[in-house]
This record gives structure tokens, sequence and C-alpha cells, in this order.
């Protein structure tokens, strides 16, 4: 009473016509006849597959710059952002002769992803200063252990020889940001 | 002489046997395909081209499944329930005309395994046998939702017998035949140069009546009570496994197949089709195009069955005794009247 949206309810006898259902009953099958002819909105899956977005928020890589080094510094900024406590890493110092494997001379010697606590909110690549870490347009698999889906260097870091594209990432916001040219990140 | 009979009735037997058993099997993947298309669905099409391998899936998964018999069945009877709905359905289709005669070497051969004059009262005999399969099936179970489903389906199947047979009786007044092969030929022509009705106009109501209680005979939606999954489990079916179960489920398809062709029969003409006698055609590809006519008159029937299973939900109990007893009964003796008095008023 006090919404002023209460409804009263009308418990109304049925008329002949409403008793004798044979009316709802073709007007019921009027409806499902024309469903007959409608397109379903089915995807036949394994042969064909949904059309995903071009920020579609997917299994993350972690980059390599363009001589195969990795990006990575180990900051921890992305495991700060990260909302759902996800990433875990342990930071190691480059040492003399590792400068094509490593960027700059800080790295991450442990990087993990849990991907069951993982939301794809896509924070970690917002975080990430160094363009290091992307979700791509690829699915975590399934699996049947729980320790499956803790996903280390092995499965995120890039292979030197199997690029993966992330140009479809580079919003406008990570263009602008590349604009920057004070920051040292973009020298 | 009577080597040719032999012969011919076998084959008829084995053909009606073999059709019979095909269209059930393949009504089994319409259903699936018919409800996947009125629910936006693709449905089954993985198993050969667009599915169509689908019953032969079904009836191997059907035939390698663990047979179960409860220890506390009547093992005897547990057995004869599901062979008796089974037999009961495929004995309908002995009097059903399939199409008119061939004829070879001067000799006519009637499409129909056996013209029997009382083929209707055959027909009803035989479907009220049919709810003995079901009511042994579920009392040999020794379980409450089997037996409880098998009093519903016992109860459903002979309230509405009442009723289909009324409104059989005025057809009958009518035709003045209880042969199902008389009644198609009464029938013949329709459109065209012999201008003749198909029964149906002439017994809109008696139709209705017949196809409500077909209906409920063949235990389809909105009158499956007796397998009411949400209160029964599976109704009189629930410890029934393998290929006894798969039995249950086709013996249902068959009554389905068997109740189009005789709702075809009765009212829709038959193996008649409009324009058959301005074609002047030979009497043995009418024969045949008839046949042709007579199966899409059945399978509009059987889709119709389909259509309805997936557009109404089922009545509740009450309200099924309810439309038998009060509604049903009373109309089709109303229809019996009418028809009385309006061929003592057209004579």
């Amino acid at each position: 009473m006090l919404t002023n949206r209460s409804k009263l309810v009308v418990k109304k006898e049925m008329t002949f016509l409403e008793k004798m259902y044979l009316p709802a009953i073709l007007g019921g099958i009027a409806i499902t006849i024309k469903h007959l002819f409608r397109k379903g909105a089915t995807i036949r899956y394994p042969e064909t597959k949904r059309e995903i977005s071009a920020v579609w928020r997917g299994q993350h890589t972690l980059k390599r710059d363009e001589k195969g080094a990795e990006r990575c510094t180990a900051c921890g900024l992305c495991a700060v952002a990260c909302p759902a406590e996800a990433i875990t890493m342990t930071a190691a110092e480059r040492k003399k002769g590792e400068e094509n494997l490593y960027r700059e001379e800080k790295y991450a010697a442990v990087y993990e992803i849990n991907m069951l606590r993982c939301i794809f909110c896509g924070l970690c690549e917002e975080a990430c200063p160094k363009e290091a870490i992307f979700l791509t347009d690829r699915i975590v698999e399934t699996d049947y252990l729980r320790e499956g889906f803790i996903y280390g260097k092995d499965k995120l870091v890039e292979r030197v020889d199997e690029r993966i594209d992330v140009t479809k990432r580079q919003t406008p916001a990570v263009l602008a940001f590349k604009q920057q040219k004070q920051l040292s990140h973009n020298r | 002489m009577i080597t040719t009979f032999f012969i011919y009735k076998l084959i008829m037997v084995a053909s009606v046997f073999g059709l019979t058993l095909g269209v059930a099997a393949y009504s089994t993947y319409a259903e699936r395909k018919v409800a996947a298309f009125l629910q936006d669905r693709i449905g089954p099409d993985r198993a050969g081209p667009f599915g169509i391998f689908q019953p032969l899936a079904d009836g191997l998964k059907f035939l390698m499944k663990e047979e179960i018999i409860p220890v506390i069945s009547n093992r005897f009877l547990f057995v004869l329930g599901p062979c008796i709905a089974m037999i009961t359905a495929l004995m309908a289709g002995v009097v059903i005309p399939w199409g008119n005669s061939l004829i070879l070497d001067g000799q006519a051969y009637n499409l129909q395994i056996a013209d029997l004059d009382i083929s209707i009262l055959y027909v009803f005999g035989v479907v009220s046998i049919g709810v003995y399969g079901i009511m042994i099936g579920g009392w040999a179970s020794n379980n409450k939702f089997s037996l409880l489903g098998a009093i519903r389906a016992s109860a459903q199947m002979i309230s509405y017998e009442i009723a289909m047979g009324l409104s059989i009786i005025a057809l009958i007044l009518m035709t003045g035949t209880l042969s199902l092969r008389e009644i198609t030929q009464l029938q013949a022509g329709g459109v065209g140069g012999d201008w003749n009705f198909w029964n149906i106009v002439y017994q809109p109501l008696g139709f209705l009546i017949f196809l409500i209680c077909a209906f409920a005979e063949t235990n389809r939606t909105p009158f499956d009570l007796p397998e009411c999954e949400t209160e029964l489990v599976g109704g009189y079916h629930t410890e029934y496994s393998s290929f006894k179960l798969a039995f249950y489920l086709f013996a249902e398809y068959i009554n389905m197949f068997v109740s189009s062709a005789v709702l075809s029969t009765l009212y829709f003409g038959g193996y008649n089709f409009p324009f058959m006698n301005d074609l002047g055609l030979d009497h043995n590809v009418l024969s045949i195009l008839g046949m042709i006519a007579l199966f899409m008159k059945v399978a509009f029937f059987i889709f119709f069955f389909m259509w309805i299973r997936w557009t109404i939900p089922r009545f509740r109990y009450d309200q099924l005794m309810h439309l038998g007893w009060r509604i049903l009964i009373p109309l089709a003796v109303a229809n019996i009247g009418i028809t009385g008095l309006i061929m003592i008023l057209v004579d």
C-alpha cells in the first residue's frame, strides 16, 4: 500500500469459450507452428564457433618483445590490481648473459595465474606498465584436477616461434598511453 | 490358388509389420525433431546426415542396456506386460485398408491384410486389450509409482473408450457399415467430377471427440498422466529397463501410427484423394497413388499428435475425468441424436 503499486487480484469466472479450451488450444498451436519456421539461434559448436568481440577476454599471455625477451619485470602491479587474487609471482635478478632472455634487470622467476580464481576482468592487463600481460581470445581448457588450472610460465609465456597477436587488444586507451613519451616504458 | 493366397497374405503381413515398425521408429526421430523445431532448437543431428540414423542408435542403446527385473516383482507378468502392449499395438494395423486393390493377372489383391466386416469393433477390441499391457506391467513392478501410473492409465483408457465408441456410432449410423474398407469406399471421389465429401464434413463433432479420445487412448499429451514424470517418476514403466522399456515406448508410437491411420480412414477418406477419378489413370497406378495419399494423411496426423504435445501442458487428473465423463460422453450422445434426427429429416 505504501508503494501504491499493489494490485487487486480478481478471480473471475471463465466464460463459455474459455471453458471450451478449444480457442485457447487453437491459439496455442498457431503460436507453436510459427516457431516451426523460425530460424533457431543454435550454433553447432565444434563445427562453427560463436563470433567473439575484438576485445574478448580469454586466457592470458605473457608477451615477449620484438627481440624475444620477456617483457615482465615482476613488479607485482598485476597481482595488486587483481580483484580475485589469482596472480602470484617470485622475482629474480637477471644474470649476465641472460639479456636476450629478459628485457630488464629484474624478471619473474615464477609467475602463476590460478584460472579457477581468475574472473577475466582484464585489470592485470590494464595495470601492467610494461605491456607484458594481455588477455587473448583463447579459451582456458578444461581439466580434471584443480592443479591443472594453475598456469605457470610454461603455459603463459608466448613461444618465440609462435607469437600471439594482441593487436586487437590495443584499445584507444592503450594507444594513447603509448604516445606519452615522457614514460620510460615508451622510449 | 491356395499358395498364391498364402504368398499374398504373407507379403501383406510382412510389409505392414515392417512398415509399422519403420514408421514407429522414425516417429521417435520425428518427435525429437518436431519438438526441437517448435522450440527453436535443432534436435538430433549427429548420427548420420541430419541425424537420420538416430532411431538405430537409440534402438542399439536400448539393446545394450542392462536388463533389470526387480526381485520383488512378479517375474512372469513383468515380462508379459510389454509383450501385450507391443502385440496389441501391432495387431490393430491388420484391418486398416492401406490402399485399394492391385490387379495382377486379372486377380484383384486388396491392399489390406484382413477385410473384416466388423473392422471397427476389432480395432476397439484390440485397443482395449492394450490397456492390459500397461496394467499388468505396472502391477507386476511392485512399485507404488508404477501401480499409480497403471491405475491412471486403465481408468483413463476405459473412460475415453466409451466416448470414442459413442462418437463412432454416429458415423456408423451414417455409413451403415462397420467395415473400414466399405467406409473408405463410401468416401470415394470427393472434389472433382463425382461430388462426394469425406466424413469429416458430415461428422465434425464426432471427429473432434474421436480425435480427443485418440490422444487419451495413446497416452499422449495432454493426456499422458500415466507417465507423468513430475508426479510418478516414469509412471507404469518406472521399473522397466533395456528392451522391455523400448517395447512400451515403441508401442506408444505404433499406437499413434495406427490411430492416425484409423482417423484418416474414418474421417478423411482413407486412400481416396481429390480428383482421383478425373485423372483417367490405370487402376493399379491409382491404388498406389491412393496409398501415398493415405500415408500423407497419416503423416499429417502423426505430426499433429506431436504438434499438440509440444503446445499443451498436461491436464490435472480430475480435469481429465471431468472432460471424459461429463463433457465428451454427453456430447457424443448428443451427436448420435443429432445425426439420427438429420438422417430422418433428409430421408
